[in-house]
C-alpha cells in the first residue's frame, strides 16, 4: 500500500486525502522559519542595500561590529546583565515556587499573584514606573538597575518552569530523607535538586535570553555607556537600516538556537 | 488542662514558624517585583491623577473621553490586537492540527520550527520583516517576479508590515497551548466516531473542534493580551503610523514629557488587560488551560 | 532481644482538625515495645494522619507523643530516628540500590567501611543480596518494596511505621511480602506500626489492631479477640463478612431474636437495644453432612428456617444466600469439599440455618 492510500488518522482518512494540510502546514513552517534565518545570509553580503541573494560576499558587517567600540560596549554590558539576572532569577524563582508548592498556607494563593504579575502588567508600563522609579533612586543607566528588572521579569518564568518540574515529581521522597535523619534543606539538595536540576537549567538558560533579548525595558532605563545591544539596535532599526544589525542578528539568531537546543537536550533527560 | 489542649500553644506556634520560614523563602523575590513592578506601577496610578500643578485633577482621564485622537489610539489597538489575533488563529490552527497528528518523534522535530522564532530576539524577527518587505525587498522582488502584481508595493511602514510582524511573533503563544490542547483529546473519541460511521469531516467538525477550542480560546487570549501592549513592533514595521497605546505612551513621554497623561493611558491599558483576564478566566477557566491544573 | 532495640510509644489527647472534621479525635493509644501494631480503619478514618503525626510530618493541633519517656511532639522529623516504609516507595532514583540503603548511614556519618557492611546486612535481610550496584528502574515492584524496606531499618531505628507499603503488589507477592515482613519483625524486634485498610492484611500480620473511625479509635485488641468479639457495629461490620440483625430485650434483659433465645443482656449494660453479629461460616444447614455432630448436647443451636435465595459458588468456599422468618437475609459460608451437600441447593429451596449459641456475637445497637 502506498504511504498516501495509508490512513492518517483515527478517522480512517488517508494521507493522499489530505496532502493538503500537509502543504499548508509546509507554507506556515517556512513563513515561520525563513523571516527567523534570512539575517544569516544576508549579514554575509557585501551591498549597503539588503538584496537577496547577495551578489557578492563579504565579512564587512562583521567586521564593521567588532570593531565599533559602541558595539563592544553594547554586547558586552547586555552579556554582563544577561549573566547577572539568570544568576539571581533561577535561585529567586525556584526558592518562591517550592515555597508556594510546599506551602498549604492560605497566603500562598496571594503571593502567587504578586508573583506573576510582571506576567500580567504590560511591559511598557514596567519599563515607564521603573524608569520612572529609577530616576527617584539613581538606578537608570545601570547595570543594577537592568539586573533588577530583569529579574522581575524572568522570576515568574523560572517559577512556571519549576513549578511544572515539582508535578512531576515525588515530593515523598523528600519526606522520606527527612525521615531518615536529613533536614529539610538537606534534603532539598541531596534528593530534590539532583532530580530537577535540567528543569532548573532550562529556566536558567530562559532567564539569560529573556535578559539579553529584552527590549523595552531596556530602551527606557539603559544609556550612556551602559546601553544594551537591543537598545542600539533598536534605536538604528528605527532611523535607518543598517547591515551590521544582519551581523548582530545572526550572532543572536546562533545564541537563541544553541540556547533552545540545549533545553531540548535537557527536557528529553530530565523525561 | 485537658487532653484536647495538651501541648496546643506549643504546637500552634511552631506551626507558624514553619508556615512563615516556608513563605519566607518567597519572599526574595517578591521583593524585587514589588521594587521594580507593583510599586512603581502604583506610583504611576498615582501620577495619573496629577496635574501639571501638582494638584489632584482628573483632567488626564477626561481628555480621553473629549479628544477624538485617544479615542482614536485605543480603537487602532483593539483593532491591530484583533486582526492580529484573527490572523494566528487562521494560521496557526492547521499548524497546531499538523503537529497534534504526527508521532511523537516527528512533532518533537516539526515543533522546532515554532519554537525556533519563539526563541529568536523580536528584534530579530521585526528587522528580518523590515527588509523582506521592503520596496525592493524579497518578497516585493518575488511577487513581481512570478506577476502576482507589476511594480512595488508598499509593504512596511503601514499596517500591513505590523499586523505581518505581530503575527509571526504572536503565532506561537497560540500555537503552543492549542497544540497541549489537542494532544490531550482522547484519541479513542475519534476512532469510536469513525467507526460508527461519521465521516472524516463530521468526526473533526462534531467532535475535534469542539474540543479543541479550549486551548484555542486560551492561546487567542494571550495573543490578543500581549497585542495590547505591544510596542517595538508596531513602532519599527508601522513606522509611526500605526498608533497604539503603547507607541502613544512612549511619544508623549519623548515629545511632553508629560507623566501625568502617560500614566493614565497605562493605567486603562493595564485595566483593559485586567479585564480581558479575568472574564477569560471566569468564563473560560483560562487558569487551567495555560498551567494544566484544576 | 525486643527490649534493647525497641521503644514503646504512648499517644496521649491526639487531636487534628481540618475545618470543622476531626481527621484525630482525642487519640488515646499506647503501643508496646517491639509490638507490631496495625493501624486499620477505611480511607479518611485518619490512620494516615495518625501514622504522619507519628513520624513527625503532620503536626497535630494538641496532644502528647512520647517514645519511651521522651516527649516527641515538638521533635522535627529527621531528630524522631524512626524508619518509615512509603506507599509509593519514594526511592531516590538517582541513586542506585546501595546508595539508597546507605543514606541514612551517611548521614549519621557511619564510616565507609561500617556502611558497607551494613548495606550488605540488610540486602541480604531482604533477600536482595548481590543487587547493591543496580539502578532503581532495573527493579521490580517487589524489589523496590524490599529496598524501601532494607533502607528503613539499616540505620536500626527503635520505630518502624510502614503506610500501606504492599498496595502497588499484585495479590499473590502481597500474601508473600506479608509473612516475610512479619518473620522480618520477629527478626529485628522494632516496634512497628503499620497502616492499611485491608482487614484480611490486618488479620494476618499484626500483634495487635487498632481499628479506627471518624478520628476515633473502634477496638484496639488482638486479631482473634477483633474477630471473635468486636465491640461495636463497625468493627464487626469491617472486620470479617457479618450480618447483623436486631434483638429483642424482654422487661428482664432477656435477648432473643425470632423468639430464640440467645443470651443475657451483659449485667453491667447501660444500654438496651442489642444486635446480633452472624459471622457466615459460622452458620451451617441441615443439609451439611456434618451439621449432626456440630450439635453440642449442652447447647442447643439457635435454629431459623428460610428458603435459599441463592448459590454462589467462590472456589475454595460457597455461600448461600438464604432469607429467614422475618425477612432478614442471611448468608452461609461453607467449603466446597466433596462431602458438602449444600452444593445442590437450589433458589426456594426450604432450609433451616443453625448457629451454636457460643457463635453468637452480641454488640450494643447503633452508634458505637
Amino acid at each position: 500500500m502506498a504511504w498516501w492510500n495509508k490512513p492518517a488518522s483515527d478517522t480512517q482518512i488517508t494521507h493522499g486525502s489530505r496532502i493538503w494540510l500537509y502543504v499548508i502546514a509546509a507554507i506556515i513552517m517556512l513563513l515561520l522559519v525563513i523571516p527567523t534565518l534570512i539575517v544569516i545570509p544576508m549579514s554575509f553580503s557585501d551591498s549597503q542595500y539588503l538584496e537577496f541573494p547577495p551578489e557578492t560576499w563579504s565579512m564587512r558587517w562583521y567586521e564593521e561590529y567588532f570593531g565599533s567600540k559602541k558595539w563592544m560596549r553594547a554586547t558586552v554590558t547586555s552579556l554582563q546583565v544577561g549573566t547577572l539576572t539568570m544568576l539571581v532569577a533561577t535561585p529567586l524563582g525556584t526558592m518562591a515556587a517550592y515555597a508556594l508548592f510546599v506551602s498549604g498556607h492560605k497566603a500562598a494563593r496571594a503571593l502567587f499573584v504578586i508573583l506573576i504579575t510582571p506576567m500580567i502588567v504590560p511591559v511598557i508600563l514596567i519599563a515607564i514606573g521603573a524608569f520612572y522609579a529609577y530616576g527617584k533612586l539613581g538606578l537608570n543607566n545601570s547595570i543594577t538597575g537592568l539586573v533588577l528588572a530583569h529579574t522581575a521579569l524572568a522570576t515568574p518564568l523560572v517559577m512556571i518552569v519549576i513549578t511544572a518540574a515539582f508535578r512531576s515529581y515525588d515530593l515523598n521522597q523528600e519526606l522520606v530523607a527527612r525521615s531518615l535523619g536529613a533536614t529539610r534543606l538537606k534534603a532539598f539538595f541531596v534528593i530534590t535538586l539532583p532530580q530537577i536540576k535540567f528543569s532548573v537549567i532550562t529556566a536558567a538558560l530562559l532567564s539569560f535570553l529573556t535578559s539579553f533579548d529584552e527590549v523595552i525595558v531596556s530602551i527606557f532605563v539603559s544609556g550612556g555607556t551602559k546601553a544594551t545591544l537591543t537598545k542600539h539596535m533598536f534605536s538604528a532599526l528605527r532611523d535607518y537600516i543598517d547591515p551590521t544589525i544582519a551581523a548582530i542578528s545572526t550572532i543572536m539568531v546562533l545564541i537563541s538556537t544553541l540556547l533552545l537546543l540545549a533545553t531540548q537536550w535537557f527536557s528529553s533527560r530530565q523525561k | 488542662m485537658t487532653a484536647r489542649s495538651l501541648n496546643s500553644t506549643a504546637l500552634k506556634q511552631q506551626e507558624r514558624m514553619e508556615q512563615w520560614t516556608l513563605l519566607g523563602l518567597a519572599i526574595p523575590a517578591i521583593f524585587v517585583i514589588l521594587l521594580v513592578v507593583i510599586i512603581p506601577v502604583g506610583w504611576l496610578f498615582y501620577l495619573s491623577f496629577i496635574g501639571d500643578n501638582g494638584q489632584f485633577t482628573l483632567e488626564h482621564y477626561q481628555k480621553m473621553v473629549e479628544y477624538k485622537s485617544y479615542y482614536r489610539v485605543f480603537l487602532n489597538t483593539f483593532k491591530v490586537s484583533i486582526l492580529t489575533t484573527l490572523i494566528c488563529i487562521v494560521i496557526g490552527y492547521p499548524m497546531a492540527y499538523f503537529l497534534a497528528q504526527l508521532p511523537a518523534r516527528w512533532a518533537g522535530f516539526f515543533m522546532l520550527a515554532v519554537l525556533l522564532p519563539f526563541w529568536t530576539s523580536l528584534l530579530v524577527r521585526t528587522y528580518a520583516w523590515l527588509v523582506l518587505l521592503q520596496r525592493k525587498g524579497i518578497l516585493n522582488e518575488f511577487a513581481m517576479d512570478i506577476g502576482l502584481w507589476e511594480k512595488p508595493v508598499k509593504l512596511v511602514h503601514n499596517l500591513t508590515g505590523t499586523l505581518i510582524g505581530m503575527a509571526h511573533i504572536m503565532l506561537p503563544f497560540l500555537v503552543l497551548p492549542l497544540y497541549n490542547a489537542m494532544k490531550k483529546i482522547d484519541r479513542d473519541l475519534m476512532q469510536a466516531s469513525a467507526n460508527l460511521g461519521a465521516s472524516p469531516a463530521k468526526s473533526f467538525w462534531q467532535i475535534y473542534f469542539p474540543l479543541s477550542l479550549p486551548g484555542m480560546v486560551a492561546g487567542s487570549l494571550i495573543v490578543f493580551v500581549l497585542c495590547l501592549g505591544f510596542y517595538v513592533t508596531p513602532a519599527v514595521l508601522g513606522g509611526g503610523r500605526v498608533v497604539m497605546v503603547a507607541t502613544q505612551i512612549t511619544s508623549i513621554l519623548e515629545n511632553q514629557f508629560n507623566w501625568g497623561a502617560a500614566s493614565s493611558l497605562g493605567v486603562v491599558l493595564l485595566i483593559a488587560t485586567v479585564l480581558v483576564l479575568i472574564i477569560a478566566g471566569r468564563v473560560f477557566k483560562l487558569d487551567t488551560a495555560l498551567f494544566g491544573k484544576g | 532481644m525486643p527490649t534493647d532495640s525497641a521503644l514503646p510509644i504512648y499517644i496521649n489527647g491526639l487531636t487534628k482538625k481540618y475545618g470543622e472534621l476531626f481527621a484525630l479525635d482525642a487519640v488515646d493509644l499506647n503501643i508496646r515495645s517491639g509490638e507490631f501494631l496495625t493501624l486499620l480503619g477505611p480511607s479518611g478514618s485518619g490512620k494516615t494522619t495518625l501514622l504522619m503525626a507519628i513520624a513527625g510530618f503532620n503536626r497535630p493541633d494538641a496532644g502528647s507523643i512520647q517514645f519511651g519517656d521522651t516527649e516527641m511532639i515538638l521533635t522535627p522529623p529527621h531528630k524522631r530516628d524512626v524508619g518509615m516504609v512509603f506507599q509509593s516507595y519514594a526511592l531516590f532514583p538517582h541513586m542506585t540500590v546501595a546508595q539508597n540503603i546507605a543514606f541514612p548511614l551517611k548521614l549519621r556519618k557511619v564510616t565507609e567501611a561500617e556502611r558497607h557492611q551494613r548495606v550488605e546486612e540488610a540486602l541480604e535481610t531482604v533477600q536482595l543480596g548481590g543487587l547493591g550496584h543496580r539502578h532503581i528502574d532495573q527493579l521490580s515492584g517487589g524489589q523496590r518494596q524490599r529496598v524501601a524496606l532494607a533502607r528503613a531499618f539499616v540505620f536500626k531505628p527503635r520505630i518502624l511505621l510502614m503506610d500501606e507499603p504492599l498496595s502497588a503488589l499484585d495479590k499473590k507477592l502481597r500474601e508473600r511480602m506479608q509473612i516475610e515482613l512479619k518473620q522480618l519483625h520477629r527478626q529485628l524486634g522494632v516496634t512497628t506500626v503499620y497502616v492499611t485498610h485491608d482487614q484480611r492484611e490486618a488479620l494476618t500480620m499484626s500483634d495487635r489492631i487498632a481499628v479506627i473511625s471518624d478520628g476515633k479509635l473502634a477496638q484496639v485488641d488482638t486479631p482473634q479477640t477483633i474477630y471473635n468479639h468486636p465491640a461495636n457495629g463497625f468493627v464487626a461490620d469491617f472486620i470479617g463478612e457479618s450480618t447483623i440483625l436486631p434483638l429483642n430485650n424482654d422487661s428482664s434483659g432477656q435477648l432473643s431474636f425470632n423468639g430464640q433465645h440467645v443470651q443475657s443482656q451483659p449485667a453491667d449494660a447501660t444500654h438496651r437495644d442489642w444486635s446480633l453479629v452472624i459471622r457466615p461460616e459460622r452458620l451451617y444447614l441441615s443439609e451439611m453432612s456434618d451439621a449432626p455432630g456440630r450439635h453440642n448436647a449442652t447447647d442447643t443451636p439457635l435454629a431459623l428456617d428460610g428458603i435459599v435465595k441463592e448459590n454462589v459458588f467462590q472456589g475454595e468456599t460457597a455461600f448461600v444466600l438464604v432469607t429467614i422468618d422475618g425477612g432478614h437475609e442471611v448468608s452461609v459460608r461453607f467449603g466446597t469439599g466433596s462431602m458438602s451437600q449444600a452444593g445442590h441447593l437450589q433458589p426456594g429451596d426450604v432450609v433451616t440455618v443453625y448457629l451454636n449459641r457460643s457463635d453468637a456475637i452480641v454488640i450494643p445497637t447503633g452508634d458505637h
